[in-house]
């Protein structure tokens, strides 16, 4: 498949990804042709507009997509190993010890009803040949690496009695406790303040950076992505539009979205008057216009525009996929 | 003049009932159902000029929102004077509010809740309108503006007759907008209105705010808790914590010398793509005290990292520090532990 | 409109749904049995001239003695079974939907009262429907009709006594969840009065969840009142609905003159049944937490 490096020293590459959703009122094509790979220990920022797909090639890669949707074409390569024909059985036993979750409401991933220590010991006891003593030591320790002080009291506490911050560190330590080595984490600090995300984002890159994971870090926002990934992967309609480093996009974005997108974050270093803005809305996903889908709001759109669809073009590291991409150090 | 809106000693308490079961004490030998008391803003004073933007940050539960919804008497006040245009309108009832409220109106945070799913939409637009006018000629002028309205967001005649649902986030965002001027009010409480939205759209909608205020001379009491957002559309603004306002100043004033530790470590955890400042990162630690159960001294002092004896003892109170600036901390008094 | 009903997802579903279409195919045929009943039959069993004793306890036609006129048997006073079921099934939707609509009108006021204001006043009415739901509603009924006597409009009376509170405690719920959302503090901005903003802003929202309720009650009121008129507090004797007819056959039914209670009784179910198969689909489709 298109993609820099050779299959073989990524952890984790997606090839052309299709999930599908048959609804009654049509095909949602969700995720379109997605590829994107990912080597040890990089975090690769996936960022895109609400209904972008995200969260659905997130789900994808954990084997958790139900019906209606599917996934109807492409290969998800983890180790190596195929994880869409992976078979439920398989992908049960690579959750949670090979990649671990975080999503953004923490108490969808949490058991109300149980303490914390019940289910981080859950945790080890499924995925480890840990004793009982040593698996309550690193659950301490664990809880400790998180920034939870007291931690062998708090392992005794149930969720409700932590605050929305702590309760993310928490899932975060259950996460990390079976050293996974992907970690996909769902707008993780979307629902927290600012100073909370500010340490929770600090927690998670030091603790992927620590075990020599790799992260897929799922956000809708830009400004975090820039200060956490390493790589970015910028999706439009369930397709995407433009791919690489992190500086090179948010420095030199080659894709009129990507660029419309960091124009329109407002920069206190440069106020102006207006923003500049993308016109319109995303379209209905259940009836995408032909030719490229970005079409009917990019100011740079052509006769061409409307008949083909640009593919992804690849430039070394870099990939993006539109007809006129923008060259270096141009404004739209 | 007077102020467009000049709230004093603003104060706000929610009692939180819950069963007998859970209120139930036993003290002094005898049972009690005491009332828990959410104290959620504790004496904020602030004034809003003709024309002019004043922003309130601060995290999730400080009291934003109480304090918007209280000024917008969707609330009653438990304490603290209101006054629109020098009317003080904290004891007004529903009767004595309605001519108050065409100069007033209010934008809200949730652009799926905030429009009733079983409303088309024009009758949406007109309804702040409609309570305010008489006569049937009147009403049908109504029906004009309010098509008018719906040209200046950015929607058409075809539009008027949908229902919500059938719209976008940022389209319904203009709605709500629409409502809101329908009466042509001098003072619009926008509540987090750009926080449920993509960057695309937001900008879209910060753009249409701000066209209006020049178009109009609205002034806007503008809700936020994203720094960036702030800093493009205000012309003053006030950080709150723990229902108490800590520091407010003009915009670059607060942006490049915020002197409040609060307000600095707002400033620091702020994400932002542009790299060329390397920051200076303060992390805070301790947890947010709950609104039932105030911190003595000074609200800020379980995370602040300047803390000193005085400041669990004595509750700071807004000082004038020049410039227009304003702040809650004892450092002021002595700068010589203010560390920055 | 048509047009876009036969798109819908509403209506796509409800082919592909045997038993919505089995329960409404069942009510089907008994709303024409309630509008145009008596075309069917010649005899009015209501009309004491037109029964004769010499017709009574005749079975139905398929058996020995059988007479071509009373398709259904006769009971003891000449009356034909089908016109009887035919008039009393009138009589028992009549009540069923009526008792209905009563319960539904002060059960959503409460509610709507209860959930918009709190306070003492929400606690008030939410005791009275404790209390009431901690006896069997049968039971209720029985109580009152007993202290008042026979008659539909006291049947009326008893049933809304007891249909009430289900509608009560929805509509609370709903409007507890309604009033928190931004369109109604936005009402109040606009100006409005509480009861405007009841009435245009929190009533629309509340009535969905009702529908479901309102059509499983209605078969639930007609066993109810059969029920009643069965242990004689319910209807008077000079309007039989299916559950006089019941107990009227029920008093020679083991003299082997089964045909009398067993026609009204496979009456009732099936009428009970079907309003119960579209119920549920009505649930399912309505309710979006199990979409
Ligand atoms: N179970 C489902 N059934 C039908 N459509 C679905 C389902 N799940 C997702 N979709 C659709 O797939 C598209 C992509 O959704 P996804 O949740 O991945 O978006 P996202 O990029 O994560 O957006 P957000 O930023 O809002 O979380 C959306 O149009 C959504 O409506
Ligand atoms: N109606 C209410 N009854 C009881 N407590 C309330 C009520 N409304 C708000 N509170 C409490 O008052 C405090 C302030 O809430 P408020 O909604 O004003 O915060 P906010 O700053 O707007 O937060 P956010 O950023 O999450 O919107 C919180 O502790 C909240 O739980
Ligand atoms: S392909 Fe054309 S329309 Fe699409 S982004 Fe590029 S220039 Fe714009
Ligand atoms: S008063 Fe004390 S605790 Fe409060 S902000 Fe100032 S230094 Fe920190
Ligand atoms: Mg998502
Ligand atoms: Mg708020």
């Amino acid at each position: 498949m298109a993609n820099d490096m050779t299959v073989a020293d990524a952890l984790l590459s997606v090839e052309d990804l299709r999930t599908w959703f048959h609804t009654f009122s049509g095909t949602v094509k969700a995720v379109n042709g997605v590829s994107f790979s990912l080597k040890p220990g990089e975090i690769m920022g996936l960022v895109g507009e609400s209904g972008g797909g995200k969260s659905v090639v997130g789900f994808s890669i954990l084997g958790l997509i139900d019906p209606p949707g599917r996934i109807e074409g492409g290969r998800i390569l983890f180790n190596g190993e195929d994880l869409v024909t992976a078979g439920e059985p398989r992908l049960r036993q690579i959750r949670g010890r090979d990649i671990a979750m975080v999503f953004q409401d923490p108490m969808t991933s949490l058991n109300p009803l149980r303490t914390v220590g019940e289910q981080m010991d859950e945790m080890l006891r499924l995925h480890t040949e840990l004793d009982a003593r040593a698996r309550r030591e690193r659950c301490i320790r664990m809880l400790e690496d998180v920034g939870i002080s007291r931690a062998a009291e708090r392992l005794a506490s149930y969720p409700h009695q932590f605050s929305g911050g702590m309760r993310q560190r928490v899932v975060i330590a259950i996460a990390m406790l079976a050293e996974p080595k992907l970690v996909i984490a769902d707008e993780p600090t979307t629902a927290l303040d600012v100073t909370i995300q500010a340490q929770i984002l600090k927690l998670m890159r030091h603790q992927i950076r620590e075990h020599g994971a790799s992260m897929v870090l799922v956000t809708h926002d830009l400004a975090v992505v820039s200060e956490m990934a390493d790589h970015i992967t910028v999706l439009y309609c369930g397709k995407v539009v433009e791919r690489g480093p992190t500086d090179d996009v948010i420095r030199r974005p080659a894709h009129p979205y990507t660029r419309g997108l960091i124009d329109s974050i407002p920069n206190p270093e440069h106020r102006t008057a207006r923003l500049s803005q993308i016109p319109g809305a995303v379209p209905d996903i259940r009836k995408l216009p032909k030719g490229c889908t970005f079409r009917e709001r990019c100011p740079r759109a052509a006769a061409i525009c409307a008949q083909s669809e640009p593919a992804l073009t690849l430039a070394g590291e870099r990939a993006f996929a539109c007809h006129f991409p923008l060259q270096e150090g141009e404004i739209r | 003049m007077t102020a467009m809106l000049q709230v004093d000693d603003l104060r706000q308490e929610f009692r939180i009932g819950g069963s007998m079961l859970d209120r139930m004490r036993f003290t002094d030998g005898r049972l009690r159902f005491p009332d828990r008391r959410v104290q959620a803003v504790n004496g904020v004073s602030f004034a809003i000029e003709r024309g002019e933007v004043l922003a309130l940050v601060g995290e999730s539960g400080c009291g934003k929102s109480t304090v918007a919804k209280t000024i917008a008497r969707i609330y009653r006040p438990s304490g603290g004077s209101i006054r629109i245009d020098g009317e003080d309108i904290s004891r007004h009832g529903v009767r004595e509010m309605l001519p108050v409220r065409a100069k007033m109106q209010m934008i809200f945070q949730d652009p799926f809740a905030s429009l009733n799913p079983r409303q088309r939409v024009r009758d949406i637009v007109a309804e702040p309108l409609l309570e305010q006018t008489k006569g049937r000629a009147a009403r049908r002028e109504v029906a004009d503006k309010t098509l008018a309205l719906l040209a200046r967001v950015g929607l058409n005649t075809e539009h008027a007759g949908r229902y919500p649902h059938q719209f976008s986030g940022g389209q319904r965002q203009r709605i709500g907008i629409a409502r809101a001027l329908s009466v042509n009010p001098g003072l619009i409480i926008a509540d987090e209105p750009v926080s449920a939205l993509d960057v695309s759209i937001q900008a879209q909608i910060l753009n249409l705010m701000m066209d209006l205020r020049d178009e109009f001379g609205l002034a806007y009491l503008f809700i936020s808790h994203d720094l960036a957002v702030v800093h493009h559309i205000a012309d003053r603004i006030g950080v709150m914590y723990l229902g108490f306002l800590v520091e407010t100043a003009p915009r670059d004033r607060l942006f490049s010398a915020p002197r409040h530790p609060y307000t600095r470590a707002l400033l620091s955890a702020a994400p932002s793509i542009e790299k060329t400042r390397p920051r200076e990162e303060i992390e805070l630690s301790g947890e947010v005290p709950s609104a039932l159960d105030l911190p003595s001294g000074c609200c800020f002092r379980t995370r602040c990292p300047l803390a000193f004896e005085r400041c669990k003892v004595e509750r700071p109170t807004l000082r004038d520090t020049g410039g227009g600036q304003q702040v809650a901390c004892h450092l002021v008094d002595e700068p010589e532990r203010d560390i920055q | 409109m048509s047009a876009t009903f036969l798109s819908s997802e509403f209506f796509h579903n409800y082919k592909r749904n045997l038993s919505a279409i089995a329960g409404s195919a069942i009510l089907l045929a008994f709303t024409v049995i309630v509008l145009a009943g008596p075309l069917f039959v010649a005899q009015n069993p209501y009309d004491v001239a037109q029964l004769d004793l010499l017709d009574s306890y005749k079975p139905p036609v398929w058996l020995e003695g059988g007479d071509a006129r009373f398709l259904l048997g006769t009971d003891g006073q000449g009356r034909g079974v089908l016109a009887g079921i035919l008039y009393g099934t009138r009589v028992s939707v009549m009540i069923g939907v009526s008792a209905m609509v009563m319960s539904c009108l002060v059960g959503t006021t409460l509610g709507l009262l209860a959930g918009f204001y709190g306070g003492r006043l929400d606690a008030a009415i939410m005791r009275i429907a404790d209390i009431q739901l901690s006896f069997p509603s049968m039971l209720i009924a029985l109580f009152l009709m007993s202290a008042f006597g026979t008659g539909i409009d006291k049947v009326l009376i008893a049933l809304t006594a007891v249909g009430w509170v289900v509608y009560a405690r929805t509509v609370r719920g709903s409007t507890l969840s309604e009033v928190q959302k931004e369109y109604v503090q936005a009402a109040r901005v606009a100006g409005l009065r509480d009861g405007k903003i009841i009435r245009r802003h929190v009533l629309p929202n509340v009535l969905t969840p009702l529908i479901v309720v309102a059509t499983v009650q209605v078969g639930s009121f007609i066993l109810i009142e059969a029920s009643l008129s069965f242990l004689g507090v319910g209807v008077p004797i000079t309007e039989p609905s299916l559950g006089l007819l019941i107990k009227n056959g029920f008093d020679v039914l083991f003299s082997g003159l089964w045909w009398t209670s067993v026609f009204p009784g496979l009456f009732i179910m099936a009428l009970v049944f079907g309003i119960n198969l579209f119920g549920d689909f009505l649930r399912d489709e309505l309710n979006p937490r199990l979409k």
